[in-house]
Parts: structure tokens; C-alpha cells; sequence
């Protein structure tokens, strides 16, 4: 994985709740056996009049020209519904490199995590605040003070993050590496039960 | 200390604790499938790793399998392609298989319980967020992404920090006519798609005691859909007596150890939870949903919430765009509104005791004209079961279509799919935007629910149905 650190850009804004990976990537989508090329579906049904690329609907977000940006600023309970990990799949492929919601739910923030896809949990009132900057406004989060600005008024708020993954997320290690590392102990456990 | 039943079972399974950081978690039994194993296969090929345990790892295939005609080939190619990955998979890496054609195929988390593999005390997980219905055999079972699918096939271990825990009492008798989907239903109306994000929960009160281990299952299966990472029902002899005898439960002496064991397995009466919601049992009625999540649900003769009557402003835009994609109006009833499909199966509701019910309920009738009914039965073994007992005949002579066994119309990836704007009542768990096809329209509802708008083709309260005249 890629070591991720600091992010300084600006956002897409998704000013909408319960956002669930069935609207992130679509099931008939699921169908590959590799990880990449799911961008070019994240939101398709929103994105996209009649499954159609050819017709973008115009007042989808991410068919506006005015945004951009490596953030993407969600409404509360970001992710919910399918376990699909293709769904941190396509905003990885897009281009996303951290979604800003005030609430995520718990799978989703798990399979954004094992992707180096980094979940900012911030405040309702501080999500507001970012929800009501014009386009060219752009955000710094910090992994390492784990922190969130909005660069135009240096207001900042704090976020979670426990330190194991913060020390994955900075170095680009993945969960699996360190449970390979503890074969022998899980071997262990495994023959004290029997 | 007094534990939670979360807690014993948690506790017996952490190999190692991270300071500030989770928990090595062991996982006793691992089911997959083709659509999030492909990946998590090839990242430990890439690793050069073997699957650590295979043993431990049961797959089926369901998501994307067609549902007519499955002797023969499958006509969408990249649908076929993943199928066939799985089982070249599963071969090289000694993983047994119940695919397409062999006699336990089905839905994952109907043929893990009917076989007899998912047993209480155990912790399971799967790329499938509906995991949390092995949660019915008090066990702790959970839906995971498909790194962590790979974790798993790596070291059988997941990391995972420890949630709250939630117990939800439900006590009291329910009313004729009302399911364990409609108990559900009401709690996640109640306590909305989100309540219960960051907890496990424990269902627990005579309600549920009194509930058989299918109707279980259909409440621990949607735990997900108000966000909690699982659903658990403390083991008892309901739980024993349905285990006994299948094909992989424990027989002889294992199961007189096995059984004193999983006696052990329940809250101690001053454990402390995080939470806890109490519900009266008659306070349930047949629920139905108007919205684009599962919370967005009311009793089956209430009238349509108006959104303007909504103070915070993000659920009050949350439901305007959830009664436009439905095509909605707040303040109207939904009773009496004409549905174009009935959809019975899925994880949530596809086990011989829906189908008896919904069989109990259409003997002897036919289904209205302008209806389309998809029955889809969770397995293969479901299906027997349903040619052994004649419901087959009961749901030809009603005109309902009988399919084979798969995730089929629940989640619109497969062939089975609702046309963009028609009404479907579906016994699955989700009503997501396009969830059964891109701009269908979902109202998740009971099987006895479903069936009466098969017979009816509008949405009717079961208990106003007028008896089969003799």
C-alpha cells in the first residue's frame, strides 16, 4: 500500500446521508476479478442518465466541472448497506484519497482503511462549515496530528484514527503483513484450544 | 466479572491484543463466494502465500448465478467467468465447493445453517454483509471486505476492535399476522438505518425466545441494515433441536461436549451493555417500507410520513429524494396502491418455513392478473423440501413462478431483475436506490405481506385478507 501522510485539496461536495455502496458502485458492476477499473462506475446511476456515460446528468456532482479535488465531503452514514470493498475500490480509482463525513458506517470505514482510502470522522457543525465554502476552497488533513483545516479560516478539528492504523496508514503496511508475522502465536492458540 | 454473550465468545477467540490498536481475532468457519473472493484469491497468490486453513473455508455460489436453467452454461459472460474463477479457485487451494448443480448449492447464509456448519460459541465471517445471520445460533458472525477475506484466507485471523454492545428486549406475545420480518422492520423504523452503527446486537426477551431458529435468522440477517456489525440470539433448545442431526453438526460424544458448551453460552443476568431499547411485542404490526433504506418503514395501514413535518434538515431532504425515486407522496396510505412484482427470497426470507407460510396463505387462490411473483427458494435443499412437501403445486396453481436456488432479484446483479419505475414487495433486505435493477422500485415487506399483495396486487394488510371460500 501506499503511504499516505498529509492530503492538501480541494473537495467534491456530496451534501446527501446514508450514502450506501449500492449508489457507490452498482452489483452489476461486481463482476471483475481484479481490483482496479472501477472508477469509471463510482455513482453510476447518479452519474449517468440511462446507464448511458454518453449522458451525464448535469446536476451530479462529479459532472461538475467546478469541483474537484482528492476529497470527497459526504452527508452522515457514508457507506452503508453491502459489505462490498469494491466500493472503496472505485473512489480509490477515481481519484479519492479521503472521504469527510460526519458518521461511517462500520464496514465500509474498515475496507477504506485497508485501502489507504482515509475516513475523516468530523463534527456536524464542522461538516456544515465545509459544506457552505465555495469550490475553490481547499482542506489539509494531517494523518499524523490526525487534524482537518479548512485552509481559507484555519478552523481545525481533531479525528479519530487508533494508532496501529494511523502507523499502517503513514507507512503503507497492511493488515495482513502483520498477522503473517504472528503465525506462530495464532498456531499457538490453535493447539491450546483442541 | 459478568459478561455479555458477545463478551464469552469474543474473549475465547482473541489470539493477541495491540496496545491502542485491535484485536488478532481467530474465525472458526469462513464462507465465500465468487463475487468478493476473486481479489482477496489473488492478493495471496501474489504473496506467494497457501490459504492457511483451508479446512475451515466453505464456498457456494449465489450472488451472480442465474436462477433458470442452471444445468446449463451461463449466458453472461463475465457473470460465468466469475463462477468458473471460483471454482478453479477453490481447486487449487483444497477449498470445498457447493456450486452451481451440486445438492447444497444456495444462498451462503441459508446452507451454512442448514447444514449444520454454523453452530453456536463460533465466530464466522463472509464478503457478505448479511453474515450477521449465523448471529441466530448465538455465534458471533460478521460481514467483512474482501482484504479482509484475503486476512482470513492468509491466518485465519481477522484484526478487529472490539464494538459496544446493544440488547434489544423484546417482551409480549405478537399479534396474529405479524412475522419476525415484521419485528425487524419495527426496529429498525425505530431506532433508524444508522442507530445501531458500532454495536453488536444481542436480541433477547420472550418474543424472541418463543421465535423458531428461521424466523431468528430473518432478525439476526438485517442487524446490518441499521448499521450494526452483527446480530446475536443467546442458544437454547430451540437452537440445540435444530442443529441436531444435520450433516455437519456434531454427533455421538462431540455432541454431548458440544452441547455442555454451548449451555454456557448466554448474558449473565448482571451483565452490563452499552445499550439497551425495550419493545412490547404487541406494539408490532405488519410493517412496510415507502423509502430508500430500511429505516424508512411504517406500519403496513399507517399513512406516508410528509417530509415538511421533519425538523432536521438532512432527514427531511433524505426523505423528499427517497418519495421521489418511489414515485411516493407523504400523507397518503400505501394500502390499496397497485404493485407490479412480488419478489419472495432472498438471505433475508427464502427458508421452507416463508415458503410454507406464503403457501399457507395462497392455497386455493390465484394471483392477480397484473402481477408478476418470483419465488426463489435460499438452497437447493429448500427446494426438495418444497417438491417433499407439495407447495410447489400450491404456488403453480396460484400462477407464481418458481426459480432454483440464488441471491436472485434481491440485489439486481444477476439476470433476475425489477424494470426501472415498476413497484416491487420484496422479502429481501434492501430498498436501496436500484437496488433490484437500476430505477426499481422496492417496498420490503413479510413473505405472509408479500404474498397477500401477490393475491391482491395491491398493497393489502394480511389480516383484512377475506378467507378462501370452502
Amino acid at each position: 500500500m501506499t503511504p499516505l501522510q498529509k492530503i492538501q485539496d480541494r473537495f467534491v461536495p456530496l451534501p446527501m446521508e446514508n450514502v450506501d455502496t449500492d449508489q457507490i458502485i452498482p452489483a452489476r458492476f461486481l463482476k471483475a476479478t481484479t481490483r482496479e477499473g472501477f472508477g469509471k462506475n463510482l455513482f453510476r446511476d447518479w452519474r449517468y442518465l440511462n446507464d448511458n456515460p454518453d449522458t451525464p446528468k448535469p446536476d451530479f456532482v462529479l459532472n461538475q466541472s467546478q469541483y474537484g479535488g482528492d476529497i470527497l465531503v459526504a452527508g452522515k452514514n457514508f457507506g452503508c448497506g453491502s459489505s462490498r470493498e469494491h466500493a472503496a475500490w472505485a473512489l480509490k480509482d477515481y481519484g479519492f484519497k479521503a472521504v469527510v463525513s460526519s458518521f461511517f458506517a462500520d464496514i465500509f470505514k474498515n475496507n477504506a482503511l485497508n485501502n489507504g482510502l482515509l475516513p475523516v470522522k468530523v463534527s456536524d457543525a464542522f461538516l456544515a462549515e465545509i459544506f457552505a465554502l465555495d469550490n475553490a476552497a481547499t482542506l489539509s488533513i494531517d494523518v499524523d496530528k490526525q487534524t482537518i483545516t479548512i485552509d481559507s479560516t484555519g478552523a481545525t478539528e481533531s479525528f479519530e484514527i487508533n494508532i496501529y492504523k494511523k502507523t499502517c496508514l503513514l507507512n503503507g503496511y497492511d493488515d495482513i503483513d502483520y498477522l503473517i508475522s504472528q503465525k506462530e502465536k495464532i498456531e499457538a492458540f490453535e493447539a491450546q484450544r483442541i | 466479572m459478568a459478561k455479555t454473550l458477545f463478551d464469552k465468545i469474543w474473549d475465547k477467540h482473541v489470539v493477541q491484543e495491540i496496545t491502542d490498536g485491535p484485536s488478532v481475532l481467530y474465525i472458526d468457519k469462513h464462507f465465500i463466494h465468487e463475487v468478493t473472493s476473486p481479489q482477496a484469491f489473488k492478493g495471496i497468490e501474489n504473496r506467494g502465500l497457501p490459504v492457511f486453513r483451508p479446512q475451515q473455508v466453505v464456498a457456494t455460489a449465489d450472488h451472480n448465478v442465474p436462477t433458470l436453467n442452471q444445468h446449463l452454461p451461463i449466458k453472461d459472460e463475465l457473470s460465468r467467468l466469475q463462477v468458473e474463477q471460483l471454482i478453479a479457485n477453490c481447486k487449487k487451494h483444497h477449498i470445498e465447493l457447493y456450486g452451481l448443480g451440486h445438492p447444497f448449492q444456495g444462498i451462503v447464509h441459508v446452507i451454512g445453517p442448514e447444514l449444520g456448519i454454523t453452530q453456536p460459541g463460533m465466530t464466522i465471517v463472509c464478503g457478505d454483509s448479511h453474515t450477521s445471520t449465523h448471529g441466530a445460533f448465538g455465534a458471533v458472525a460478521f460481514g467483512i471486505g474482501t482484504s479482509e477475506v484475503e486476512m482470513v484466507f492468509a491466518s485465519q485471523c481477522l484484526l478487529q476492535t472490539k464494538p459496544q454492545v446493544m440488547r434489544i428486549n423484546i417482551e409480549g406475545e405478537l399479534q396474529p399476522g405479524v412475522v419476525s420480518k415484521d419485528i425487524i422492520l419495527h426496529i429498525i423504523a425505530q431506532i433508524t438505518a444508522s442507530g445501531a452503527t458500532g454495536y453488536f446486537v444481542e436480541y433477547a426477551g420472550s418474543a424472541i425466545r418463543s421465535l423458531s431458529m428461521e424466523a431468528r435468522m430473518t432478525i439476526c440477517n438485517m442487524s446490518i441494515e441499521m448499521g450494526a456489525r452483527g446480530g446475536m440470539i443467546a442458544p437454547d433448545e430451540t437452537t440445540f433441536a435444530y442443529i441436531k442431526g444435520r450433516q455437519f453438526a456434531p454427533g455421538g460424544v462431540q455432541w454431548d461436549k458440544k452441547l455442555s458448551d454451548w449451555k454456557e453460552l448466554y448474558s449473565d443476568a448482571d451483565a452490563v451493555f452499552d445499550k439497551e431499547i425495550h419493545i412490547n411485542a404487541a406494539d408490532i404490526q405488519p410493517m412496510i417500507t415507502y423509502g430508500t433504506n430500511p429505516g424508512l418503514g411504517m406500519p403496513v395501514n399507517a399513512t406516508i410520513p410528509q417530509a415538511d413535518s421533519i425538523a432536521d434538515e438532512g432527514e427531511r431532504k433524505n426523505l423528499t429524494k427517497a418519495l421521489q425515486y418511489m414515485g411516493l407522496e407523504g400523507g397518503k396510505p400505501l394500502l390499496g396502491m397497485p404493485i407490479q412484482h412480488v419478489f419472495i427470497g432472498s438471505c433475508t426470507n427464502s427458508r421452507i418455513e416463508d415458503l410454507r407460510l406464503v403457501a399457507g396463505l395462497v392455497k386455493g387462490r390465484k394471483k392477480s392478473e397484473r402481477v408478476q411473483v418470483m419465488i426463489v427458494p435460499g438452497s437447493q435443499q429448500v427446494a426438495r423440501q418444497v417438491q417433499a412437501e407439495g407447495l410447489d403445486q400450491i404456488f403453480r396453481e396460484a400462477g407464481f413462478e418458481i426459480r432454483q436456488a440464488g441471491c436472485s432479484a434481491c440485489l439486481g446483479m444477476n439476470e433476475d431483475k425489477i424494470p426501472a419505475g415498476e413497484y416491487c414487495i420484496s422479502t429481501s433486505n434492501r430498498n436501496f436506490e436500484g437496488r433490484q435493477g437500476a430505477g426499481a422500485r422496492t417496498l420490503l415487506a413479510s413473505p405472509l405481506t408479500a404474498a397477500a399483495a401477490a393475491i391482491t396486487g395491491v398493497v393489502t394488510d394480511v389480516r383484512t385478507l377475506a378467507p378462501v371460500e370452502a
